[in-house]
Parts: C-alpha cells; sequence; structure tokens
C-alpha cells in the first residue's frame, strides 16, 4: 500500500509538470523553438501572484486569471518584439536568445525580490485531504493541479482541433511555409503561441508557488521538469506530455521514498533511461 | 578563367602583424605575477579561464553547432577532480590540473552518447539535464563531502608560489585554447568542422563523417573546460557543487561567445574582454552586471548574429588567426584588402563564377540555415 500511494502522489505530481510541460511543447510544435526561459516565466507569474496577493489581500486562486492574462500579453509581446526576430535570425541565434532572457529573469527577480524564498498562501484548502486509508492519502489540492491540467490538455485539444486558430497552428507546425502561402500571418500566429503557452505556465507557476516555495533561481529546474515530461512522452504528443509529466513524477516520489533527496536524480536517470532506450519517447508521434 | 594565375592564401596582412605582436603580449603577460598585487594576478586569472571557457564554448556551438547549456558539468568535473586527485592521492595540485582535463574528456563520452540523441534545443536542455545529474550525483556522495563542498588544500605551497603558478597555468590555458581552436581549425579536421557549420547535409555529402567530428569536438571542449575549470578552482580553493555546476558558468560563456562573434576566434576573446569590463565596472551593483551583458548578448544575437568581430571581419581581411582562405587573382585578393566591395556586383567578373573556391570560413553561422548550393 506504501507504493500504491507513491504511485497515486507520483501521478498527482505528474499533473502539476504537466501544466509545464504543455506550454513548451506548443512552443516547440508550433514554433520549432525550445523557449529556455520557459521555467523562468513560470516563476516570474509566481511572483505576480505575489505581488497582486500582497497588494489586494486576496486568496492567490483569485489572481490566476489576471496572472494569466498578464503573462499572455507579455508572451505576445516578447514573441513578436524579440523572438520572432531570434528565429529569423537562425535556430541557434533564437535558443541563444531565449537563453539570454531566462538569465535576465532570474536575475531582476533576484535583485527585486532577493534570494529568500517565498510562498503564496492559499488558506486551508493546502492542508485539506481525502483520506483512503491509512497509507493512502489524496491532498486536495494536488488532485485539483491534475484535474486542472487534464482540464488544460482537453481544452487544448480542442481548441487546436476544432477552431480556426488552432487549425492555423497545426497547420503551421506542419509546414511553415506552405501555411504562410495560405494567408497566414505567421508572425501574429508565433506571438499567439507564446501568449497561450505563458498563460498555462501560469497556472503552474501559481500553483507551484501554493504547493510549496520558489525563489528567483527556482525557474531552470521546472524548466528541466517540463522537458523532461515531454521528452518522455514523445515530442508532439500533447496527451504524452501527462503521461511524461506522470512518469517522472512516479520517479522522483519513488526515489524520494527510497532514499531522502534522490528524488530528483532518479527522476533525471528515468530520463536518461528513456533517452538511451527509447529517445522518441513513449508516445511520439512520428520518431525523432 | 584558367588564364588567370590564381592562389588561395591564409595570411591576411593583420595576421603577419597579428602573430609576432600576440607573442610579445604572451611574454608581457607572463610578468605578471612579478609585479602585480595578489588582487591583480586573481583577476586576471578570471579574465584569462574565461577567455579558455569561451573558446572552448566557441569551438562547440560556433564550428560543430553544438549549443550546449551543460558546460558547466565539465567545469564542475575538472574543479572536483582537482580536489579528489591533490587532497584525496596527494598528487602535487599543478599537476593535477591537466588530469582534471583528462578526467573531463573521459565524462565526456557517455555524455555525448545520451545529448547526441539530441537536436538543437532539445540538445541544449539535454546536456543541462546531463548537468545537474552530475551535480546531484556529487551531493550525493559523502566521499566527495556532499552539498557542503569542499576546500581545496595545497599542502606546503607557499601562497606567492601558487597563485603565480596558478598565474601561469591560466595563462597557458588561454593561450593553449585559442592555439587548440587555431590548430584544430587548419588542420584536415578542421575543415570537416567548417564545411559541418556552413552546411551540414552539403558536408555529409562530401564524404565528411559530422557524427565523429563532432563526438571529437564535444570531447575536446570537455578537455579544454575541465582543465579551465581546475585553474578556476585553484584560483578560488572552495568548490561547492551548486556553483561547480552551476548554469552562471555557461551563462558566461555563452555570453562571452555571442557577444564577441560566434565562429571566429578573435569573437569570444573581445567577447570576454567585454564581459570582464562591464563585470568590474558593475561590480558594487549586485547581479546588474549579469542582466546587461545578457541583455547585450540577447539584443547581438538577434540584430547582429555575427557578433562584434564578426560584424567587422565580414569583408575585411584583418584575421588576427589566418584560419580563412581567401583567393588572390594576380594582385588583388578577395576578400580585398582594401576597403569592401560594397555589393556582389562590384566583384570582377572572373570572380562570379568559381564560387568553389569561396573560402570555407566565410559562411553564415548555425548549420541549419545555410543556402541552397552555399559549397558549390
Amino acid at each position: 500500500m506504501v507504493w500504491a500511494n507513491d504511485i497515486i502522489q507520483g501521478i498527482l505530481l505528474g499533473g502539476l509538470y504537466a501544466l509545464f510541460a504543455a506550454g513548451l511543447s506548443l512552443v516547440f510544435g508550433v514554433m520549432r523553438l525550445v523557449n529556455l526561459a520557459h521555467g523562468d516565466f513560470s516563476i516570474m507569474a509566481a511572483y505576480i501572484s505575489l505581488v497582486i496577493v500582497g497588494s489586494l489581500k486576496v486568496n492567490p486562486f483569485y489572481t490566476l486569471l489576471l496572472v494569466m492574462i498578464v503573462m499572455a500579453v507579455f508572451g505576445y509581446i516578447i514573441q513578436r518584439g524579440l523572438f520572432n526576430f531570434a528565429m529569423d535570425a537562425g535556430p541557434m541565434q533564437a535558443i541563444l536568445a531565449t537563453f539570454g532572457i531566462a538569465i535576465i529573469i532570474q536575475n531582476l527577480l533576484l535583485e527585486h525580490f532577493t534570494a529568500d524564498s517565498k510562498g503564496l498562501d492559499a488558506g486551508r484548502i493546502e492542508n485539506a485531504f481525502i483520506k483512503l486509508s491509512n497509507q493512502v492519502v489524496i491532498g486536495w489540492f494536488p488532485l485539483i493541479t491534475l484535474l486542472v491540467s487534464v482540464l488544460v490538455l482537453f481544452g487544448l485539444q480542442v481548441y487546436l482541433s476544432r477552431t480556426r486558430m488552432g487549425r492555423a497552428f497545426r497547420a503551421t507546425a506542419d509546414n511553415q511555409r506552405a501555411a504562410q502561402l495560405m494567408g497566414i500571418d505567421n508572425r501574429h500566429l508565433y506571438g499567439m503561441a507564446m501568449a497561450f503557452a505563458l498563460a498555462i505556465v501560469a497556472i503552474g507557476g501559481v500553483f507551484i508557488g501554493i504547493r510549496t516555495t520558489f525563489s528567483p533561481s527556482a525557474g531552470p529546474l521546472r524548466l528541466i521538469f517540463a522537458y523532461e515530461a515531454v521528452i518522455i512522452g514523445g515530442l508532439g504528443s500533447l496527451w504524452g506530455t501527462l503521461v511524461g509529466g506522470v512518469v517522472l513524477g512516479i520517479a522522483q516520489v519513488m526515489g524520494d521514498h527510497a532514499h531522502q533527496g534522490w528524488g530528483m536524480l532518479v527522476g533525471h536517470l528515468v530520463f536518461l533511461a528513456i533517452l538511451a532506450f527509447r529517445p522518441q519517447g513513449l508516445f511520439a508521434r512520428q520518431a525523432q | 578563367m584558367t588564364e588567370t594565375p590564381m592562389k588561395v592564401e591564409r595570411y591576411t596582412r593583420t595576421s603577419r602583424v597579428g602573430l609576432p605582436v600576440a607573442a610579445v603580449v604572451i611574454i608581457a603577460a607572463a610578468t605578471v605575477p612579478a609585479w602585480g598585487s595578489s588582487v591583480v594576478t586573481k583577476q586576471a586569472v578570471t579574465f584569462l579561464t574565461l577567455v579558455a571557457l569561451a573558446q572552448m564554448w566557441n569551438l562547440l556551438a560556433g564550428y560543430a553547432g553544438l549549443v550546449s547549456v551543460g558546460q558547466q558539468a565539465f567545469v564542475g568535473i575538472g574543479g572536483y577532480s582537482l580536489w579528489v586527485s591533490s587532497n584525496k592521492f596527494g598528487i602535487n595540485p599543478f599537476v593535477c590540473v591537466p588530469i582534471a582535463g583528462v578526467v573531463a574528456a573521459l565524462f565526456a563520452f557517455p555524455t555525448a552518447g545520451l545529448a547526441f540523441r539530441l537536436r538543437g534545443g532539445y540538445f541544449a536542455v539535454g546536456t543541462w539535464v546531463i548537468a545537474e545529474v552530475y551535480r546531484l550525483a556529487v551531493t550525493q556522495i559523502t566521499w566527495l563531502k556532499g552539498g557542503s563542498g569542499v576546500s581545496i588544500n595545497v599542502g606546503g605551497i607557499s601562497r606567492g608560489t601558487r597563485e603565480a603558478v596558478t598565474f601561469w597555468l591560466a595563462l597557458a590555458v588561454a593561450v593553449g585554447s585559442i592555439a587548440l581552436v587555431y590548430l584544430l581549425l587548419r588542420s584536415r579536421r578542421g575543415l570537416a568542422l567548417t564545411a559541418i557549420r556552413d552546411d551540414e547535409t552539403g558536408a555529409r555529402g562530401l564524404g565528411v563523417n559530422v557524427t565523429r567530428s563532432k563526438l571529437w569536438v564535444y570531447v575536446i571542449a570537455a578537455f579544454g573546460t575541465g582543465v579551465t575549470g581546475a585553474v578556476i578552482y585553484l584560483n578560488l580553493l572552495r568548490i561547492q557543487p551548486e556553483a561547480g555546476f552551476g548554469l552562471n558558468w555557461s551563462a558566461l560563456m555563452i555570453f562571452a561567445v555571442v557577444i564577441g562573434g560566434l565562429g571566429t576566434i578573435e569573437g569570444p576573446i573581445i567577447g570576454a574582454i567585454i564581459f570582464f569590463v562591464l563585470q568590474q565596472l558593475l561590480a558594487d551593483y549586485g547581479t546588474w552586471y549579469l542582466i546587461l551583458i545578457g541583455a547585450l548578448a540577447a539584443l547581438v544575437v538577434v540584430f547582429a548574429k555575427r557578433g562584434i568581430w564578426g560584424s567587422i571581419v565580414r569583408r575585411r581581411p584583418i584575421d588576427l588567426f589566418p584560419v580563412r582562405r581567401r583567393l588572390c587573382l594576380e594582385t588583388v585578393c578577395f576578400p580585398e584588402d582594401a576597403p569592401p566591395p560594397s555589393s556582389p556586383t562590384d566583384l570582377p567578373p572572373t570572380l562570379v563564377k568559381p564560387a568553389v573556391v569561396k573560402p570555407p570560413g566565410d559562411g553564415e553561422v548555425g548549420p541549419s540555415e545555410a543556402a541552397p548550393g552555399k559549397l558549390g
């Protein structure tokens, strides 16, 4: 039963990772850009929520919509103002530009908020749980996180398959030039993709702030977990990111259970094992 | 066209003057420990190691198209190798510096084995994850004192001797890294590398073993970064996993290379100078120097992707390190010594056809953006 609990906790944790991975996957899928600042954007969202909570004295849950809008607008602007030009300069230049932004965000947050760990206080919900047995306990908040994550992925899928914009996303992902010839403004589209990605990662950022503490240097780890979830799940597979997140979450929980402090290491090793033996990921749409 | 006497040469006027000047500068620099204070010597080590790190990263990204964000792995491995071999095995710490390079190179093989399965941006994050694995592994190994870090004890060596020898090692590492890249680029393998940089598919088509060339570059860069890491920690004398395997090492080398000029030998040197000067000027303002340099790097990479040096030498043959080839027809060479032609139509008709002789080092940076037919 102890292992059953580990698996349940891992699945719940995986829901959180999928929130980070979905945006990364979307941006890569639509514009072939690996955004190295993705994790730092999520931490930035957590700090924005912190500022709003501090000034309006509200529950962080209520800041969610506002933070998402702020991050979406920010994402659109930075995509059209910088990353689009970076992608014109070349794929290598695009990666390096996002790396520059990552370092800038980390250090701006450090200068403004100091290196101290901060947390978002969501009140009673943080500690509420459902007790299934003496060993299996499900926290309400992790459960909500997983449900939100599934909802976001479902919404994204419906959006991509049913709407006009979603069709443009898919067309551009398949063949950017041909899509452009069909009248799709790819610069605007890329801006929208980044806006969506950052709105989703904003949820992840606020949730991570509620779940645990965060500091300006917490971004890279978020990026790494998201990235591992994407690779484990398989590039280009939306639901694969959820599975990837869950696999990573279970590995981490079990690792930590086996030996305090080994969780992250075991998570990385599972990722490396996937890379070594099944580099296309578990649910790849096509071999990489 | 065949009537025109034509030769291909490497040396430019600048490089003929440049190499002796560089020799004089190196000899002059070697006297720093004799007159410089302890602080000056230590700062000089910081600068020289930055040059070496930047050269090694440039070799990876600028020539092999491998954008790694995980080179801090080899800085950390170099630093910890120094501690293990000197403090655990009692080897003279100065001798431990090259050993650290070998250890880093050995770690590079399994690292490459995994990371090379990924491409582009995914390779970048993949190397980063592997660097994290090394960091976490070190924090979990009690033999390496875990997360608290270790102090490097240099035994009976006096402070003055240690500082002077560390400085000379740093100078050797900086000059050595430049010489290594220079000699590598002028070798047969270097020709393959520049071909890969200009057009990976084209290079493959011409019979270049792209994967093996990249692997060699990766291992060489790991060796250089490991040696540099050992020198850095011989200077600092204290290493912790958080710092040794920290992402800031990557920021350091990437920003220096990007600002100076990706894919040139001179670029990383200039970038390192700019980085170091800004760091010193803004020393009292926390991490603002990193924010400023990061912003500068992001702007340069997007709007002047050849970097400062690359933008200068784009059409002028003022290379200090002659790794490019020039086409010389009778008395005039291309690129010319005189002010550059403003557009391709200015070139004499003889030069329009033999595009085959285009210098391999003159193309765009980055493997995947090469225009079709660039290699002829």
